[in-house]
């Protein structure tokens, strides 16, 4: 009964995403959409990725990852150089980039999160610069003038990717290794006491997260003509960083709300950097006063909306295991 | 139910905080179902003993073995899996899962589902969450929480909070069951409910249990062997009426109250 419930769900949010894609895409065949729009939903999906992707790391098993844009970067340059090296497909190249991030995260993330602390924060955050440099130097993809990719992005792409990433994480959170790297969170000595093998989870979702990053980094590179190491700075992992922050730390839903809305900020604020930076810092000051558990706080845009009809013994929708 | 092979011997053990002898030379042995008491003054070392057996911290000197198998130097959650279970002195819940899911965590362990399975939500995750569901709710409801169970544990009031972290270490599937103070905070009425829940337990789940306790009348009540450290050393081991008259242990405790 329970399951079947669940399942229904499950397909009304299909549906639901699906008839958003078709709108969307109706409305960029039909030309309805600039260059201009198209353009900048394309971005927005891309951040969606890199905000869900984070809040994997950062809101369910509560490890800080402050160089974030470093697996985007691994993505973005691996895929660039499948497609246009290799020529192989874009398929191939996403994947590879996913792929590729992921060792990465796997080759950061084993030794730091063994130990407890800072260390991931500290590695990270080294690990996003040394990619940038590392980048900078390698003339086979460029060095500082970038690398030339073809435009392959497109909706499609983006929405799928945007699926497949959402549906990954949300079937990881609610289950019992999602429960698993929530309990880390919460208090990894007493994870730890009830059997639980913290580094294995926090390796896990640390692995998941970077995969995400290095496709939305294959989705980024193949989105313009061009790809540079400035693109993946610290200000990059900065922005997905402050998309999981404000949404509320543990809600997927705010991290994708939060993306949404400072991509939208930023992008019209694009032409006035110091204007953007201005307002994004009285933005952020603005929430951390007023709510500083975040737009959402830990819960989810779901929950609001099944609250009203939740049964008296149906707890088990659903939208009960979300997060928390 | 008693045999001659100890569950739980642990040899001479000890730890060093810099130079601070925090427990040093402690040998207790443990027999199946069997319920013991771990007395001593504030600062004896109780609750580092217990961070000790439960691989939080790693002994300086000498070794634990549980039924013959070496345990120093295995991380906190392998032990765990060979089963020893415990509760923390300060609570320390999960306070932003739901009180069931506190439950799950501890359940998770023995659940059958892969990270895999779960991700592609193919047939085994639904049928190993249905489990884990169902056993959760039994322990729950052992303990009367079950009407709780959608609660976020922090929210719980204090006392139902320290039920609940034994619920919890009791999913977990101990052989041993180690409780740090379970009563601290509760009221007499409370206690006492507590302790019969405790005694209650033992007997379901063949459970050794050692507890630390200050309330001495309480100890002395429910424990049939207690142990008394003192400066990080045990100073005396018996029946609770040797005890009671072990002039070590009333020098131990001048100054407090001995009943
Ligand atoms: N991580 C640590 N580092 C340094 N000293 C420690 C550490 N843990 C415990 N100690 C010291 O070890 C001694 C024993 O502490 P412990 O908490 O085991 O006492 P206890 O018997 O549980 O006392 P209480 O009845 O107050 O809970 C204390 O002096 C304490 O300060
Ligand atoms: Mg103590």
């Amino acid at each position: 009964m329970a399951i079947f419930k669940q399942a229904k769900h499950f397909w009304t949010y299909i549906v639901l995403s699906l008839v958003i894609f078709g709108v969307i895409q109706f409305m960029i065949t039909g030309q309805m959409l600039n260059l201009f729009y198209v353009n900048t939903l394309i971005f927005i999906a891309i951040n969606i990725i890199l905000a869900v992707s984070l809040h994997l790391i950062i809101g369910i098993t509560g490890q800080f990852s402050i160089g974030h844009a470093g697996f985007l970067a691994v993505g973005a340059y691996a895929s660039g150089i499948i497609t246009m090296k290799l020529e192989l497909p874009f398929a191939a190249a996403l994947l590879i980039g996913g792929l590729v991030a992921a060792l990465a995260g796997f080759i950061i993330g084993f030794p730091s999160l063994r130990l407890r602390g800072d260390y991931l924060a500290i590695a990270t955050l080294g690990f996003g610069e040394i990619v940038r440099i590392v980048f900078l130097n390698l003339d086979y993809v460029g060095g500082a003038s970038g690398m030339q990719v073809n435009h392959l992005t497109t909706w499609p792409w983006v929405f799928g990717c945007i699926l497949i990433a959402i549906l990954v994480i949300v079937n990881f959170t609610n289950s019992t290794h999602g429960r698993a790297c929530i309990s880390i969170r919460e208090d990894e000595t007493a994870a730890d006491a009830m059997g639980i093998n913290t580094t294995y989870y926090k390796v896990a979702a640390f692995v998941i997260g970077a995969f995400f990053a290095g496709i939305a980094g294959g989705l980024y590179a193949h989105n313009f003509y061009i790809i540079q190491p400035s693109n993946f700075g610290f200000l990059k992992s900065f922005d997905i960083l402050i998309f999981v922050v404000l949404g509320g730390l543990g809600s997927l839903s705010g991290s994708v709300i939060a993306a949404v809305l400072l991509t939208v900020v930023s992008t019209f604020l694009q032409d006035y950097p110091e204007t953007r930076m201005i307002i994004y810092s009285i933005v952020l000051i603005v929430v951390m006063l007023y709510r500083p558990q975040g737009l959402m706080g830990t819960k989810e845009i779901t929950s609001i909306f099944s609250k009203g009809k939740r049964s008296k013994g149906g707890a088990k929708d659903g939208n009960k295991q979300t997060v928390a | 139910m008693e045999t001659n092979k100890p569950l739980l011997k642990v040899d001479n053990i000890g730890i060093r905080f810099g130079g601070l002898r925090a427990v040093s030379d402690v040998n207790i042995e443990l027999f199946p179902g069997e319920m013991a008491g771990l007395i001593g003054p504030n600062g004896a070392g109780k609750t580092t003993f217990f961070n000790m057996l439960t691989g939080v911290y790693v002994p300086t000197e000498g070794q634990i073995l549980l039924n013959g198998k070496k345990l120093n130097n295995l991380p906190p959650y392998k032990i765990t899996r060979n089963g020893i279970s415990r509760t923390f002195q300060n609570i320390r819940l999960f306070g932003e899962l739901s009180v069931i899911d506190n439950v799950k965590v501890a359940y998770h362990s023995q659940a059958k589902h892969t990270l895999f399975s779960s991700i592609l939500r193919l047939p085994g995750h639904f049928s190993g969450e249905k489990e884990m569901e169902e056993k959760a709710t039994e322990f729950l409801k052992i303990f009367n929480l079950d009407r709780f169970k959608d609660e976020k544990a922090k929210n719980l009031p204090y006392g139902q909070q320290r039920r609940l972290e034994i619920a919890r270490a009791l999913a977990a599937n101990p052989k041993l069951l180690l409780l740090d103070e379970p009563a601290a905070g509760m009221n007499p009425h409370e206690t006492k409910e507590l302790m019969n829940l405790i005694a209650f337990i033992r007997e379901q789940f063949n459970l050794t249990v050692l507890l630390i306790e200050h309330d001495m009348p309480l100890v002395m009540g429910v424990c049939e062997r207690i142990y008394v450290l003192d400066h990080g050393q045990l100073i005396a081991e018996g029946t609770p009426s040797e005890i009671k008259n072990n002039p070590k242990v009333i020098e131990a405790y001048l100054g407090e109250e001995v009943s």
